[in-house]
């Protein structure tokens, strides 16, 4: 099968460009030279089956970021029949430079000029014949948003196809050592076909700017904005995270407990209370990623994320962070899980590990129940509030400690330079393809790793058979009781240990198991809290939650996002040993000063 | 012979020739890519808050570089 790679430079609508080629038929996948996934589908061109493969933005085929080398290494290590190339006409005049690069590996080229509608309204005339002529490979002008061009576009790439032959991959490797010459072949090919405006007229782009980075309006402004995304999401995610279990309990009980009535106990409880509850788990992520990511695209493709980046680059790159960041830091007191996928957006690996160490110690709207519950218990009314603000500060404190000790291990090879793209009305089309491949892409590599886990904490908790579920007699029950050496000097007790067990499949579990262990529920739960524990206990032991290990579906997103076993290891490690530290200092601290 | 400035010194408005870029060469690449290369005309637009980046134009290009990456950048005003 014929290979096609598409390439340009980030921002181009290239992934626009593939997904009206491919529609939703795209798969993310390895391929060999390259360690991270590529988007790529098989489509009928012609009369032939074409693999059409997604390469990532590039400002240059020689520079040193991580997406450059990415696509250095997969054009050495596979042969591509085809490159479309895929630039901005807008900006052709510097961007041609990259096809241009392109075309002195000797891989046969089809250029497309996308933003055809924003060309043709700054006045940027563009003559294709003649530049086709100049160049040496066909060119055409599309746009890939409203679908001008495109299959003018098809067309082309398939009679392409019908006489290439596949580059050699040696050949591309000698090519890519050097190639001076571009320079000269740039002005010449533009001279005569491309005109472009003197100056370009104040565009609207200008006058949103003037109020949207206005040093007084800018920052109360952003601070709106994040907060409408934040609402959005997860007020309108809450009902329909609560459909979602509803659906689920109400499959349980009228098809699957029917089903299994006559099955041994353990069979039962470990199908239903194991394997289903693991799948409920899943799906109950997947209304809340899908809302994330319509407002996240919604966000990016608009041009606001970068403008964002602009406003608090002041305060991430002292923590060796970047702008895009603070966006994804701030969206993973939501929720972990959307979160860590999104940072999807920061192309440069090592800024993108840091981030994903950090979004698991935001206190989480899961974590925010059970601290609720325990503080509702234990403190009076007036002090409720206060307690609840400490561990937000607690949260952010540790966030920002993690930072300032890990960034120098976390260097960025990319250069902080980011376009400033123009305004831009997403289209509903795009924004609906990206949650989809979200929601597939979190389907698809966390489901196993998540239902793996729920049973492993059942059947921690189940076993020896014959024992009362959760109970301290359960392997899980050993395990605290076993810990208590560890756990004791924090305050926290064999029961409380259980329950930390459970919680780490949901946090928001802790409080349901914590009912199963002290046999209480409710208001009966909370006075038995408050019978058992002082507040130094309660206080401890919600530090610990706060800090220690991420849940279940946060460790499978670190996995499949990191794709590293070692960096996830870590990252269930690091919090780990800083729950425990703190937890440490404060329970000790408050009994030696008498509390 | 006129007045060359560093990037980082020019005010908001004020528009010049890109001189040289003094730069490491992984920085110099990406800027020449994003257009920022001898005899092309820039323009600052505006600086970022408290220390934040600078926002920039070269042709239809608009970028952010943070400041202490424009102190590598000669302009002539």
């Amino acid at each position: 099968m014929k290979k096609v790679v598409l390439l340009g430079m980030p921002n181009t609508g290239k992934s626009t460009f593939f997904n009206r080629l491919t529609g939703s038929g795209a798969r993310v996948g390895n391929w060999p030279g390259v360690t991270v996934d590529l988007a790529s589908a098989k489509v009928l061109l012609g009369a032939k089956m074409v693999e059409i493969i997604d390469l990532p933005g590039i400002y240059d085929l020689h520079g040193f970021s991580d997406d450059e080398r990415v696509v250095r290494h997969f054009l050495e290590n596979n042969a591509v029949d085809l490159a479309v190339v895929i630039l901005n006409a807008v900006q052709i005049q510097r961007q041609l430079a990259l096809a241009l690069q392109i075309q002195a590996l000797g891989l046969p080229i089809v250029l497309l000029l996308n933003m055809e509608d924003e060309a043709g309204k700054l006045g940027v005339r563009i003559d294709c014949a003649t530049l086709a002529a100049q160049l040496g490979m066909p060119t055409l002008l599309c746009s890939a948003k409203f679908g001008s061009g495109h299959v003018e576009a098809l067309r082309s790439i398939t009679t392409a196809l019908r006489t290439s032959a596949p580059a050699s991959t040696e050949g591309v490797k000698t090519a890519l050592v050097a190639d001076d010459t571009i320079e000269a072949k740039l002005e010449n090919a533009l001279a005569g076909c491309v005109t472009i405006p003197m100056t370009l007229s104040p565009g609207l782009t200008d006058r949103i700017d003037r109020f949207v980075l206005h040093p007084l309006l800018a920052l109360p402004l952003f601070l709106a904005v994040i907060m409408v995304l934040f609402q959005a999401v997860f007020a309108l995610g809450a009902p329909l995270q609560a459909g979602m279990n509803a659906i689920f309990d109400w499959l349980r009980e009228t098809a699957l407990v029917p089903l299994l009535s006559s099955a041994p106990p353990f069979l039962k409880g470990l199908l239903i209370d194991g394997v289903f509850n693991g799948v409920a788990t899943v799906a109950a992520f997947i209304p809340i990623i899908v809302l994330f990511f319509i407002f996240m695209a919604t966000v990016e493709d608009t041009g606001y994320l970068s403008r964002a980046a602009f406003l608090t680059d002041a305060l991430m790159a002292r923590l060796g962070l970047d702008g895009r960041s603070f966006v994804m830091l701030l969206m993973g007191f939501g929720c972990n899980v959307p979160a860590l996928m999104g940072t999807r957006i920061m192309r440069s690996r090592p800024l993108r590990l840091l981030s994903m160490l950090l979004i698991p110690l935001s206190l989480c709207s899961a974590r925010l129940q059970v601290f609720l519950f325990v503080i509702a218990a234990l403190f009076t009314p007036t002090q409720a509030p206060w307690v609840l603000f400490s561990l937000y500060v607690m949260s952010v404190a540790s966030a920002v400690a993690t930072a300032l000790i890990f960034r120098r291990y976390f260097r960025s090879s990319d250069p902080f330079v980011i376009e400033l793209p123009p305004y831009r009305l997403p289209t509903l089309r795009q924004i609906i393809l990206r949650a989809w491949g979200e929601v597939s892409h979190f389907l698809f590599r966390a489901t196993k790793f998540i239902v793996a886990g729920v049973v492993l904490v059942w059947l921690l908790t189940n076993l020896p058979v014959g024992i009362a579920a959760g109970s301290v007699d359960s392997y899980a029950g050993w395990l605290g009781h076993a810990l208590a050496p560890v756990l004791g000097p924090l305050g926290i007790e064999d029961k409380l240990t259980l329950a930390l067990i459970f919680g780490f499949v949901a946090k928001e579990v802790v409080i349901g198991s914590l009912a199963v262990i002290y046999a209480a529920d409710g208001a009966t739960l909370s006075s038995h809290l408050a019978q058992q524990l002082d507040w130094v206990q309660a206080y401890s032991f919600m530090l610990f939650t706060l800090l220690y290990t991420p849940c279940l579906s946060t460790v499978a997103t670190l996995r499949a996002e990191s794709r590293s076993l070692a960096f996830t290891a870590f990252a269930l490690a690091w919090p780990l040993a800083l729950a425990w530290s703190v937890s440490l200092i404060f329970y000790q601290g408050a009994r030696s000063l008498g509390y | 012979m006129q007045d060359t400035k560093l990037l980082d010194y020019l005010v908001p408005g004020q528009a010049g020739q890109v001189v040289a870029v003094h730069a490491t060469e992984d920085l110099r690449r990406r800027l020449v890519a994003l257009g920022l290369k001898p005899g092309n005309r820039i323009e600052l637009i505006r600086r970022g808050l408290f220390t934040g980046p600078l926002q920039v134009r070269i042709g239809t290009t608009d970028i952010i570089i943070r400041r202490r990456d424009a102190r590598h950048i000669e302009i002539a005003v």
